[in-house]
């Protein structure tokens, strides 16, 4: 059940309980339960919303950064990317097979912020050796949603 | 002698396409395309685009130039992949030679397969209410159907004992199509195993409409030439439309002993030629690797049921539990409006249009029917528009 309740959920992060038990059958004292639940052992991280900023004319500069590191004794690449992830601009951080070691998406107001970052706080890190900057020209499809021309449902009149 | 009053007397089209009538469910869509905002649970449709990388596939066939005509019993890899399907799906074993034939959807299937098997005044025993293409296919083919009614109260499952009780010395054949439209009943593995065992004990060929086998919820769907003994008398049906949300292109199949599928391929390859080639290589596609798309979509269509059935239910129209299918299938008993009359003031009314049940047969009377495969959303204005509708209705009586 926990299952269903978190597709529902990761779909439409404004299911109400209510709606919840009904899409699953389930009553909705034990739906809020589960929940709660969920929530608590942060299985369920944050209720947040994909937004596409440039509707409200607020441009937002995106970065894809890889970085190259030399992992340390015991601790691996966890103490660099803790390093990393700490700092708000860094949206997202992955940690990835291939060429380089660390995958790190940055937003900023401006160009400039971004490089200043990488700069300044990302390349200067010990055990960084090196940083590829890729400044995102065009977003299609951000988490699963295509932000424009999401095909619309073409229903034809039919008799049958 | 002048020939003009025998022309006159005459009418110009034939007593066979007279003896039908314009589906019930047409009305309602002429009516419906002049009113603006209307939320439609009419259309049986999926309302997913077929999925993207079958889409893709056909696409990349055109580049490649697939646009020929192919065998006239389908392009033998996908009789290849579907023989595999049967046998992984039911443990069936078809032969792709011979045994299995790729049609112009499951509404061809059944047209070939009431006029392979029918001769004049041949009766074909089927449930009431049922879909629409059923007692026509059956005049138009010369045969004449025979109703069971079914109802609600026996989950509108069609009983082995009310079949044999229709039986004569003309009955050819019992047609069937579990999940149901319109009622989205599934019919459970031992009721289909007492008609198998009425349909050989009678000799009677069994055609079976499997075109929602996929779209179950919480309970299994039992194929029907799978039943022991069953394969050598049924002639299956099936589709892409539901499954694959690939209504527009055309893909069906009959999967039948070997000498009804040369029958039934003697009248495709003179009426059809062969089904449409970009149809069968997006069939090829979704046989091949849809399943995981088809899941998706079935998990979506049950929380739009569980929504659906509820809500029906907690507005005051008593809601069957549907199984299968997508469509849910309230009594409107309750409002004192028979279901043409209902459908057409909702429509006018609150603009939701449904389908009224008598389209599909006189047991289809007292009903509507609702299909769910559109957004929650759309369910829920036209749930509260329905509401709306049922009170004010409630209140002039
Ligand atoms: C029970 C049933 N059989 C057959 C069909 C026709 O399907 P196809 O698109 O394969 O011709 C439909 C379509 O609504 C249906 O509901």
């Amino acid at each position: 059940m926990l299952k269903d309740i978190l597709k529902i959920l990761e779909n439409d992060a404004h299911a109400t309980t209510k709606q919840i038990s009904t899409m699953t059958g389930a009553p909705s004292d034990e739906v809020a339960k589960a929940i709660k639940q969920a929530e608590k052992d942060r299985t369920i991280l944050k209720y947040k919303t994909i937004i596409n900023w440039e509707k409200v004319g607020d441009e937002q500069v995106w970065a894809l950064i890889e970085v190259r590191v030399t992992p340390q004794r015991d601790v691996g690449f966890d103490s660099i990317a803790e390093r990393i992830y700490r700092f708000p601009q860094a949206r997202t951080v992955y940690l990835v097979s291939g060429t380089y070691d660390l995958l790190v998406l940055i937003t900023g107001k401006t160009m400039h912020e971004v490089a200043d970052f990488v700069a300044q706080k990302l390349a200067p890190i010990e055990g960084v050796q090196g940083t590829v900057t890729h400044f995102v020209l065009k977003r299609y499809k951000e988490d699963g949603e295509i932000l424009e021309g999401k095909e619309e449902v073409k229903r034809q009149p039919v008799t049958l | 002698m002048s020939t003009k009053p025998t022309i006159k007397q005459q009418s110009l089209t034939s007593h066979r396409v007279n003896r039908i009538v314009p589906s019930g469910i047409r009305k309602f869509f002429d009516l419906l395309a002049s009113i603006e905002g209307v939320i439609s649970l009419g259309v049986g449709e999926p309302d997913f685009t077929t999925p993207w990388h079958i889409r893709e596939a056909a696409i990349y066939s055109l580049e490649k130039g697939y646009t020929m005509y192919t065998s006239n019993l389908g392009m033998p890899e996908l009789r290849q992949e579907l023989s595999r399907y049967l046998k992984d799906n039911y443990n069936l074993e078809y032969n792709p030679d011979g045994e299995l034939l790729i049609t112009v959807g499951v509404s061809e299937a059944l047209d070939l397969a009431m006029r392979a098997i029918l001769d004049p005044g041949d009766e074909v025993i089927m449930p009431d209410p049922h879909y629409v293409s059923y007692d026509a296919c059956v005049i138009l083919a010369g045969g004449t159907p025979i109703m069971v009614p079914t109802n609600e109260e026996n989950n509108f499952e069609i009983s082995a004992a009310d079949i044999e009780a229709r039986i004569t010395d003309k009955t050819k054949a019992i047609l069937i199509g579990y999940p149901a439209n319109p009622t989205g009943a599934v019919m459970s593995r031992d009721k289909l195993i007492q008609i198998a065992e009425v349909a050989r004990r009678h000799k009677l060929l069994v055609i079976s409409d499997e075109i929602y086998a996929k779209l179950v919820y919480g309970v299994e769907h039992t194929c029907l030439a799978a039943l022991p003994e069953m394969k050598e008398s049924t002639i299956l049906l099936g589709g892409f439309s539901k499954t694959f949300a690939m209504t527009g292109w055309r893909i069906g199949y009959t999967a039948a002993p070997r000498e009804i599928t040369a029958a039934m391929t003697k009248i495709h390859q003179y009426t059809l030629l062969c089904a449409p080639i970009m149809g069968q290589v997006a069939a090829i596609e979704a046989l091949k690797s849809g399943e995981a798309s088809t899941a998706e979509m079935v998990e979506e269509y049950n929380r739009r049921r569980l929504v659906i059935v509820k809500g029906l239910n907690d507005i005051g129209l008593p809601c069957f539990e549907p199984r299968g299918a997508f469509y849910a299938f309230p009594s409107i008993k309750g409002t004192g409006m028979n279901s043409e009359e209902f459908a057409e003031r909702l429509l006018i009314e609150e603009k939701v249009a449904v389908v009224p049940g008598v389209a599909f047969g006189q047991c289809g009377e007292g009903y509507v029917r609702c299909c769910y495969a559109t957004s929650l959303v759309d369910i829920e204005e036209a749930l509260s528009r329905m509401k709306r509708f049922v009170n004010k209705h409630k209140k002039e009586s």
